[in-house]
């Protein structure tokens, strides 16, 4: 028996499988290791899809043999193969860096159930990626959900019980919105599956019962990804949350949130719904535009630079869900590609934070003042990501913004194009206070000296800064990979 | 006239839905005490159950489960059953929905035990006055403070 | 390797080698020599090729279909990256007086991101198109900041703000908007002779495209956003010295006649009325700053000013769009480099020897420091414009292709702001020389430091000297043996279909 054809299976229940022997393996290092051979197993498979996917196409998997529409499908196509191979590549980067950071950041009686929810985590983002049914999404969501507050909840002090509670509730009120919206399509159309979903619902295009299920699904899924004025859980669980958490979240979990919005706008209801319904892209072009402004207008005052970095990342979705609601194959592909560049800045910015919280036990501005002098590895990897994230050229962040310029141009909409570059200056400024204090301030008076992070950070921090450099410079696949994706959506919509 | 009461008549399991939905809603939004704000997550999520499972049914259908042999081998058995989707659905959102509430209240646990609140507003109180202390802290001491030889 | 990468990559290597020698002053003093020395070797060495008509290439990353760093040398690039490698192993060889004699701190640090600037600025002199030009000249901003931040006090972080803030914002918001237009509409973004706008941009488009580059292009320091010179003078003096008379302006102005003759075509330009507006902009910040200048009693500053006023010329030149103009704009990149390199050492020099920085307090100066002060008025002069210096020459060709197509605007502004210029540096030269000593600290101005008595100053340390005085003397040996800028010049405009 070969495993070859079962792929898109073991994507999922590999770490699903993984997550209860976890709780077995009880030592920290061990659960570690185990946790990190399963990051890396998934990325190898991940990638195996999308070879796959490139050789012969997309592809479903059905489900313990049970035939779509009846059973659940898995269906890998270009975008999905995608995101899976993001999402298994950062899980894999984020736990090469946790083992150091987690003891130093998580109770010992607590680490194995902290590596049992990664896992869970990664099972169900995976699954929301790879699933081909519209339910069995929510509940792939709920398993993500779930863990991931429990993650949050891991973090340091009180504040990360209430920043977890608070995401809780709001993230459920996300998620049923969602299953509200798929149970209305589910009542008029009968089916469960994206496929057949798609092929019923252009019948069914009149209803007003379809417009609400739309409205249901966007603003549950927009909750989700964070999009602004549905943010505020965001900065709160990113800031209190353990940093490999921080990190693992936000070059995942909001993504995915675009993901889904993503495969149900362009697959499931159809473009051409979008455009010519209720005015959907409008809506989420403006807030894409409020959250990229007020985003970053707000990084810029936050002394905690999780917490800023956290309003950062709004703004950052706000440019991805800019260049989907362009509506065209080269806004999907700029905003594809900048989910991936981002969630490379994003992750490289976030373990530099944890690496000087494993050396400070703490990430405000004020407290790291000159620490550059002490951890400049650590500041260095800090120095390239916040370029990247400001654009600069020879980084990935240039790149994207490239993109969605270009994308803003063809579009004939050159003021979104002055839109992003104004916004991406308020970047300069909260990424540059940063580079100020740590670099040009004197220590604190009294501060304590902190040496260097230990080799086991900086190797994957400087893998991932490194990465920001190269994807700067060889777009090849990063680019490749995002514009094969988004025509291939939008050609299976008959868009192309 | 007749006929709008008739449409809401109609439809009363959407109306209970509805309302429901609103009820739930609006707790999770009204409410300071964090327990009751997980309950009023429960009744919103409830309504969801109702309206999948109330979409589901079939008027004069019966359970979804085999009769027995006999009656179903019968040529004229014109057994009407319900959904049966809707309802397995629902026990999945079921099981999830008690999944959500069991985490959420085993987060209102600790909260109580590190705030000795779960009042939203005190808790809200209790964290300005550490981000305030908090930045007396990084301000350091103050020119008159380090002039009394009191660094802080 | 391509000769062209070993350039772009010897003084990395240099700082490199530096970084090595952190806690050997004279070893990391050396191999900043060394590097410079290699770099004038291989630079110096492709101009007969250049001059030959040959364009050597090199390209590397495919960044975008159609987008890659790729380097041509070609006649301007060739003038400019002489100018910078030439005044890099003098500013280097003054750095180590002025560092040493200041007793400045983290001197590693300066001396790795000097390399690094020089690095990039070869990068800008030598890249093959907008995109390359582009990511040079963010790196060259992001490479000087720490030299101008280099005092780290808060008074040094402001300057530094203003210098990035306005930098970065120009060339983000504006630069980049218009490289991606001009690559949206044409395709290229190739620096080719008689431009790439062809037909596909016209008309008040043109205009348009023409302010997001030349206000894009910060480092050219058009008003109003010219702020950020004056800011960056919190720096140590080589540094204003060899970055913000060389290195950094220059790559603006050098950036705007590269955009003027490569990428909209002097010739396209001439014939779009929406494109005159450069002319009175930049005629204007010429006579503007220099008014300013007047006013400005700090030294430091008041060259910072007349650095304004000079780079306007380039600009306001090329703006002309003649043949004549342009030559003269691609000469004084080189002949201001050497006049103001000079100037902004004689004034490091005296802060160095005497500790003071007010145009006030130089009377009678000039007898305690006459190699200082008599390079100082080499470099006035050559401001002015006044023969036998550089300055006569570039703003000769300048008048010449004025007349030539009646630009009477611009040989108005040239004539006052010649008069300007003397009004504000023949002063200093007449007060240093002529004018007795001041008694010491009979002003609020006068510094003391380490409680050093420093009334009985004599030179500053002798590289610095010997460094400025080389510059003196190119600044009039450029006067006499003007063929080979020349003859670059003329390529640049003759390569025009």
């Amino acid at each position: 028996m070969t495993l070859l054809p079962h792929l898109a299976a073991l994507q999922v229940v590999i770490p699903l499988l993984a997550a209860p022997i976890c709780i077995m393996l009880r030592r920290p290092g061990l659960a570690w290791g185990f946790a990190t051979l399963v990051s890396l197993t998934d990325f190898v498979i991940s990638l195996g899809l999308l070879w796959q996917v490139q050789t012969d196409g997309p592809f479903s998997y059905a489900i313990g043999n049970w035939a779509a529409p009846w059973g659940i499908e898995y269906r890998v196509d270009a975008l999905a193969a995608y995101m899976l191979v993001i999402i298994s590549a950062m899980g894999a980067a984020v736990m090469l860096f946790a083992r150091r950071s987690i003891e130093a950041e998580i109770e010992h009686a607590r680490i194995y159930l902290f590596y049992t929810c990664y896992l869970l985590c990664l099972t169900g983002l995976l699954g929301m990626v790879i699933t081909g049914d519209a339910f069995n999404l929510f509940v792939f969501l709920e398993i993500s959900a779930l863990s991931s507050y429990a993650m949050i909840a891991l973090g340091r002090g009180r504040r990360a019980l209430t920043a977890a509670y608070h995401y809780l509730i709001l993230g459920t009120v996300g998620a049923t919105f969602y299953v509200i919206g798929v149970g209305l399509v589910y009542s008029l159309t009968g089916t469960l599956n994206m496929a057949d979903l798609s092929r019923l619902l252009p019948q069914a295009a009149g209803y007003r019962t379809l417009e609400v299920a739309l409205a249901f699904i966007t603003v549950g899924v927009a909750l989700k990804l964070a999009l602004f004025p549905l943010h505020k859980w965001l900065p709160d669980a990113y800031s209190y949350a353990p940093s490999v958490v921080s990190a693992f979240l936000a070059s995942t979990a909001t993504k995915v949130a675009l993901y889904v919005l993503i495969r149900l706008f362009f697959t499931v209801f159809g473009a051409s719904y979008l455009t010519e319904g209720i005015p959907v892209a409008e809506v989420l072009l403006v807030t894409a535009i409020a959250a990229m402004f007020s985003g970053s207008a707000v990084a810029i005052w936050q002394a905690d630079l999780k917490r800023s970095l956290a309003y950062s990342s709004v703004a950052q979705i706000g440019y991805m869900v800019l260049g989907v609601a362009l509506i065209s194959a080269a806004g999907m592909a700029a905003g594809l590609l900048h989910l991936f560049n981002h969630a490379l800045m994003k992750a490289c910015l976030f373990l530099a934070l944890g690496a000087v919280f494993y050396r400070l036990k703490s990430v405000n501005i004020r407290d790291m003042e000159g620490i550059a002098r002490q951890m400049p590895l650590t500041m260095g990897a800090f120095v390239v990501g916040g370029l990247s994230l400001i654009g600069v050229p020879l980084t990935a962040g240039f790149i994207s913004k490239w993109y969605l310029m270009l994308a803003s141009f063809q579009d004939g909409r050159w003021w979104l194009a002055v839109l992003i570059v104004l916004s991406s200056l308020l970047a300069v400024v909260y990424v540059w206070r940063v580079v100020e204090a740590a670099y040009l301030r004197p220590r604190p008076h009294g501060a304590p000296a902190v040496r260097e992070a230990p080799m086991s950070l900086l190797a994957p921090l400087w893998g991932l800064a490194l990465a920001n450099i190269w994807f700067g410079l060889d777009t090849s696949y990063s680019y490749g990979a995002a514009q094969w994706a988004a025509e291939a959506l939008f050609r299976a919509g008959g868009l192309l | 006239m007749d006929n709008l009461l008739q449409i809401i008549i109609d439809h009363y399991n959407y109306w209970i839905v509805i309302i429901l939905m609103m009820i739930g809603f609006y707790v999770v939004i009204a409410r300071g005490n964090l327990v009751k704000k997980l309950v009023g997550l429960n009744i919103f999520q409830t309504s969801v159950f109702l309206l999948y499972i109330s979409v589901g049914n079939v008027m004069g259908g019966t359970a979804p489960i085999l009769v027995s042999e006999a009656a179903e081998a019968r040529p004229d058995a014109q057994v009407l059953y319900t959904n049966p989707l809707t309802s397995v659905l629902i026990l999945t959102a079921i099981v999830v929905g008690v999944a959500t509430t069991s985490l959420g209240l085993a987060l209102v646990v600790r909260i109580k035990e590190s705030y000795g609140t779960m009042e939203e507003d005190e808790i809200i109180d209790m964290d300005q006055a550490e981000d305030k202390a908090e930045r007396d802290r990084l301000r350091g001491p103050t020119p008159e403070e380090i002039a009394e030889g009191h660094p802080s | 390797m391509n000769p062209l990468l070993w350039m772009l990559v010897t003084p990395l290597i240099g700082g490199v080698g530096i970084l090595l020698a952190n806690r050997q002053p004279n070893a990391r003093e050396g191999v900043t020599i060394l590097t410079a020395a290699a770099l004038i070797w291989q630079v110096w060495g492709l101009a007969p090729e250049v001059l030959a008509g040959g364009r050597p290439e090199a390209s590397f990353f495919e960044i975008v279909p159609g987008i890659e760093l790729a380097f041509r040398v070609e006649p301007l690039g060739m003038l400019f990256a002489l100018v910078a490698s030439g005044l890099w192993i003098i500013a280097s060889a003054y750095s180590i007086g002025y560092m040493r004699g200041n007793h400045e701190k983290h001197q590693t640090r300066f001396y790795l991101f000097f390399a690094v600037s020089i690095a990039a600025t070869i990068g800008v002199a030598f890249s093959a198109n907008l995109f390359t030009l582009f990511v040079f000249y963010e790196a060259l901003t992001l490479a000087t900041y720490p030299l101008v931040t280099h005092a780290g006090s808060a008074k040094a972080r402001q300057g530094g703000r203003t210098y990035l803030g306005i930098l970065i914002a120009t060339s983000i918001g504006l630069l980049l908007t218009a490289i991606i237009w001009t690559w949206w509409a044409t395709g290229t973004t190739e620096f080719t002779p008689g431009g790439i706008l062809g037909q596909e941009i016209v008309g008040p488009e043109v205009g348009l495209l023409l302010f997001l580059f030349m206000f894009g292009i910060g480092k050219a320091a058009l008003m109003p956003i010219h702020r950020w010179l004056p800011a960056a003078m919190v720096a140590p003096t080589p540094v204003s010295a060899l970055l913000h008379a060389v290195a950094v302006v220059k790559a603006g102005v050098f950036s705007v006649i590269k955009v003027i003759v490569y990428v909209f075509g002097w010739e396209n330009l001439a014939a779009t009325p929406s494109a005159e507006w450069l002319l009175y902009v930049a005629g204007g910040t010429i006579v503007v700053a220099s008014l300013i200048a007047m006013r400005q009693d700090n030294l430091k500053r008041r060259l910072a000013y007349s650095t304004v006023s000079q780079l306007s010329y380039v600009t306001m030149a090329a703006a002309i769009l003649a043949p004549l103009s342009l030559v003269g704009a691609a000469l004084h990149i080189a002949a201001h480099a050497l006049g103001k390199i000079t100037l902004f050492f004689a004034a490091g020099a005296i802060h160095t020897a005497a500790h003071k920085d007010y145009v006030s307090q130089l009377d009678g100066i000039g007898r305690r420091m006459p190699w200082t002060m008599g390079a100082f008025a080499v470099g006035a002069l050559s401001m002015i414009g006044v023969p036998p210096t550089a300055g006569f020459i570039s703003k000769w060709y300048m008048l010449l292709g004025a007349y030539d197509v009646q630009a009477w605007f611009a040989v108005g502004v040239i004539t006052l702001s010649t008069l300007l210029n003397a009004a504000y540096f023949l002063p200093i030269v007449y007060a240093a020389f002529f004018k007795p000593e001041k008694p010491v600290h009979a002003d609020g101005h006068a510094h003391t430091h380490h409680n050093h008595d420093y009334s009985n100053h004599g030179e500053a340390p002798w590289p610095s000297v010997v460094a400025l005085t080389l510059t003196a003397a190119g600044t009039v040996a450029l006067f006499f043996f003007a063929e080979m800028p020349l003859d670059l010049a003329r390529q640049m405009i003759e390569a025009t279909p």
